[in-house]
């Protein structure tokens, strides 16, 4: 036992003579009016990252979690040793769903501002992120997206009209004008209904894919949240899960640096990569350039053909750029150097995967501008048609008592008197 | 007398802040958004600015983590503001508000506090859908240790804020989103109008406190007792306005304490009794209310207590304006009431 009178000693001095103690408070490289640089960012050469087996120990693979999978180099060449050989008309079919997704965010955007509808975030430089892993996963692999991932539903070919009409929150939208804009379900096309409250996904994903496991069949699941989400407990519990079942799951951390006005460094970005989580919960890790379509696909295929496997879940980092605004809501110059996104040192995944094309010499500029021109005008007819089913405000919605359906399988009797007074109600006021 | 100057509610309550920080330098403001930004809101704008990244700061979106840390500094000797970016974002926090904050006073014997204040946006209105226009204000009240505090007025806002700084337990302090920027009579299809003008908007500069537990009686009156807050407020005087009734309504301000003596002696004049709040019926604090009322009021009422609340349903997107209780649903309850 140590001498109460000495630890008391001891603990007297312990605090006298050393420095105040300092607070961190993380701050951001750039702010408004100043120049951006990104300069300090490490960025390997696309062929330099290893290609570990798809079985291999997480222990055996952590220095994935902090270098960068990448295939296109500079000059638009697929490279390395995650180069995944894609056929011309599997690189063409992504060309053009993030082609798609772009023309699809601009219009929406557009409407929004126009009154339409309340709300609309765009995917601008992230297209990569969505459409290279919804061509690497099955059409029946379960995908529980966030609110950014508009280009699963795409790729996977979901009519854009049934997106509009869900962002129009019309009589035509399926979810009956319940939810917020862009807040989708897609059972059919294996989208899981998005949730405002973020983060909340990241665990439903590790417990479908348990339950695939459980029931034996062949069926993963994947996940995707912001990098500013990864600060959730559910992200962490969601870890924790996955790795002690070993759950056939993908979760995947779109840093896009930024969340609405904090930057990365507030999720913990100035001590260690996002993929570095996956060290510590003893899973397989992957950092990739979330701008190149081909690594986002190579490393999506590496993760699903673990799981599928049965060797376990893997969580990957795609570093990539939010564009624009978090949403309609804000505005970015006034938090973070307007600079930054033409100065982003990984480019724009459209034009990256489109110099690549033109190098096989399977596409030229004048097809692209053409499949630009020809989806501006596909997204301005869908668009035309949903605001037959109405828009926001305008009159055209579900019925009013549609209101009360579905909260429970069956309508409880305080929710069918409620239904009837508010018909009653304003029936009497003349309305 | 202090100078007043005209506020919308958003700067009544940066104001309070900022008056609190001055005054006491253990005050901190944190949460999602709130430094440099000022928040989604703009409600801590400048305030980083001027009080530095150790006293308002960004924090990681974890509000179980927001909350945990609120309590931390509280045990340490801070004052802490955290913000919670909608209400809707609150249930994250609901262990560290629930089990720590509101209980640490009691299991402690009163060696630690959790002196904090939880700012957050509530409140339908905005087409926000269900996750941006949740009002969980039931959720805390029934919980003990934690006290409720709404307000209706920039002014209000203002000292009630300041109060709630001061107060040595956990508050919840909800801010009705729709009324911001102006108030908000429930009419969806008539244009939005500012504080400009609005009596309740001219706010002393300086410090001042309205005491947490005092309601106010927004418009004096003999036919009918109508109780409410935030927004409602609002919605219950135009509603009054048009049918041209001689109702008391009566602000509640703070729901967690409640001025029970206000709502007494109100009752008691009017024989009447209406209750109106945004959130749902169910185990909502208007049930409290009707309890209330009806035990210490019953001899004196002519009718049955009458409730207009949110319906018990997730808030819709595009019928937002019919599960908003507007003007319809409790011009149809008073002229119930009124029959008897
Ligand atoms: C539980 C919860 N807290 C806060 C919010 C408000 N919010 C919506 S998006 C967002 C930022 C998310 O940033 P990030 O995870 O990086 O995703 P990104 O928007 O960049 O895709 C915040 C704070 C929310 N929706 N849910
Ligand atoms: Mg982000």
């Amino acid at each position: 036992m140590t001498d109460p009178h000495d630890s008391a000693r001891l603990q007297g001095e312990a605090g006298r003579n050393l420095p105040p103690l300092r607070l961190h408070v993380p701050e951001p490289p750039a702010r408004p009016g100043e120049s951006a640089d990104f300069t300090h960012f490490d960025i390997p050469a696309a062929d330099a990252a290893p290609r570990p087996d798809e079985t291999a120990q997480p222990a055996t693979m952590r220095d994935m979690a902090y270098g960068l999978v990448r295939v296109l180099d500079e000059n638009g060449a697929a490279v390395g040793q995650w180069n995944p050989n894609l056929p011309p008309e599997t690189l063409l079919r992504m060309l053009r769903a993030m082609a798609l997704t772009r023309a699809f965010d601009g219009r929406m955007f557009r409407a929004q501002r126009q009154g339409k509808t309340s709300f609309y975030m765009k995917s601008t430089g992230e297209e990569a992120v969505s459409i290279g892993a919804a061509l690497a996963l099955h059409r029946d692999d379960m995908c529980f997206p966030s609110y950014r991932q508009q280009g699963i539903l795409i790729a996977r070919d979901w009519p854009i009209i049934d997106m509009m009409n869900q962002i129009y929150s019309n009589k035509g939208d399926r979810l009956k004008g319940r939810q917020l804009p862009i807040m989708y379900s897609a059972r059919e096309a294996g989208f899981f209904s998005i949730s405002g409250n973020l983060t909340t996904q990241y665990p439903q994903a590790v417990g479908w894919a348990m339950a695939s496991a459980a029931r034996g069949d062949t069926r993963i699941a994947a996940t995707w949240c912001g990098e500013g989400s990864t600060a959730e407990g559910d992200f962490h519990s969601a870890c924790t899960f996955a790795s002690v079942y070993r759950a056939p799951v993908i979760m995947n951390v779109v840093n896009n640096q930024w969340a609405i006005s904090s930057f990365s460094g507030f999720a913990g970005a100035e001590a260690t990569t996002f993929a570095a989580r996956a060290v510590g919960y003893g899973i397989a890790g992957l950092r990739v350039d979330g701008n190149d379509v081909l690594a986002v696909y190579a490393a999506t295929r590496w993760a699903a053909d673990r799981a599928r496997a049965n060797a376990g879940p893997t969580l990957i980092e795609h570093f990539t750029y939010r564009v624009e605004g978090h949403s309609t809501s804000d505005d970015p110059t006034a938090y973070r150097s307007a600079e930054e996104s033409s100065l982003w040192p990984l480019g724009d995944p459209i034009a990256r995967l489109k110099q690549h094309c033109i190098g096989l010499g399977i596409w030229d500029e004048d097809r692209h501008a053409a499949m630009d021109k020809e989806l501006a005008e596909m997204v301005r007819d869908a668009a035309r048609e949903a605001e037959k089913n109405g828009i926001l405000g305008h009159g055209l919605h579900h019925p009013m008592e549609s209101m009360f359906e579905d909260v429970f399988e069956e309508m409880p009797w305080h929710l069918k008197e409620q239904q009837q007074q508010m018909l009653d109600e304003w029936k009497a006021a003349g309305l | 007398m202090t100078d007043t100057t005209q506020m919308n509610m958003i700067q009544a309550i940066n104001s309070a802040m900022d008056v609190m920080m001055e005054r006491d330098p253990t005050v901190v403001v944190m949460g999602e958004d709130v430094g440099f930004f000022g928040g989604v809101f703009r409600a801590t704008a400048g305030l980083q600015q001027k009080y530095g990244k150790n006293r308002v700061f960004d924090t990681p979106i974890t509000e179980c983590g927001i909350i945990g840390v609120a309590v931390g500094m509280g045990a340490y000797g801070l004052r802490p503001v955290p913000e919670i970016q909608f209400a809707d974002y609150i249930y994250p926090a609901l262990d560290q508000l629930v089990s720590e904050a509101a209980r640490l006073r009691y299991r402690s014997a009163g060696e630690f506090i959790a002196p904090m204040t939880v700012r957050s946006p509530f409140g339908g209105g905005i087409f926000g859908g269900q996750t941006h226009s949740q009002s969980p204000e039931g959720i805390f009240t029934h919980c003990s240790g934690i006290k409720t505090v709404i307000p209706s007025t920039p002014y209000d806002a203002k000292g009630l804020l300041i109060a709630a700084i001061e107060d040595n337990d956990p508050t919840i302090f909800f801010e009705p989103k729709r009324i911001y920027n102006g108030p908000f009579d429930g009419e969806y299809d008539t244009p939005a109008t500012s504080w400009a003008g609005h009596a309740d908007a001219q706010v002393p500069t300086g410090y001042y406190r309205i005491p947490l537990g005092k309601a106010r009686i927004a418009r004096a009156g003999g036919a009918l007792t109508i109780l409410c807050y935030g927004t409602m407020v609002h919605v219950v005087e135009h509603t009054v306005a048009m049918l041209g009734l001689d109702a008391e309504i009566v602000d509640l301000r703070s729901l967690v304490p409640l001025d029970i003596e206000t709502i007494e002696a109100s009752v008691k004049k009017t024989g009447r009794c209406l209750i109106v709040h945004e959130a749902t019926r169910t185990s909502g604090f208007g049930a409290e209310l009707l309890a209330q009322v009806q035990e210490r009021c019953f001899h004196h009422l002519e009718a049955p207590i009458e409730r207009v609340t949110g319906f018990d349903t997730p808030y819709p997107h595009s019928l937002e304006w019919a599960y908003f209780p507007g003007p319809v649903r409790i011009r149809e309850a008073i002229n119930k009431i009124m029959k008897d």
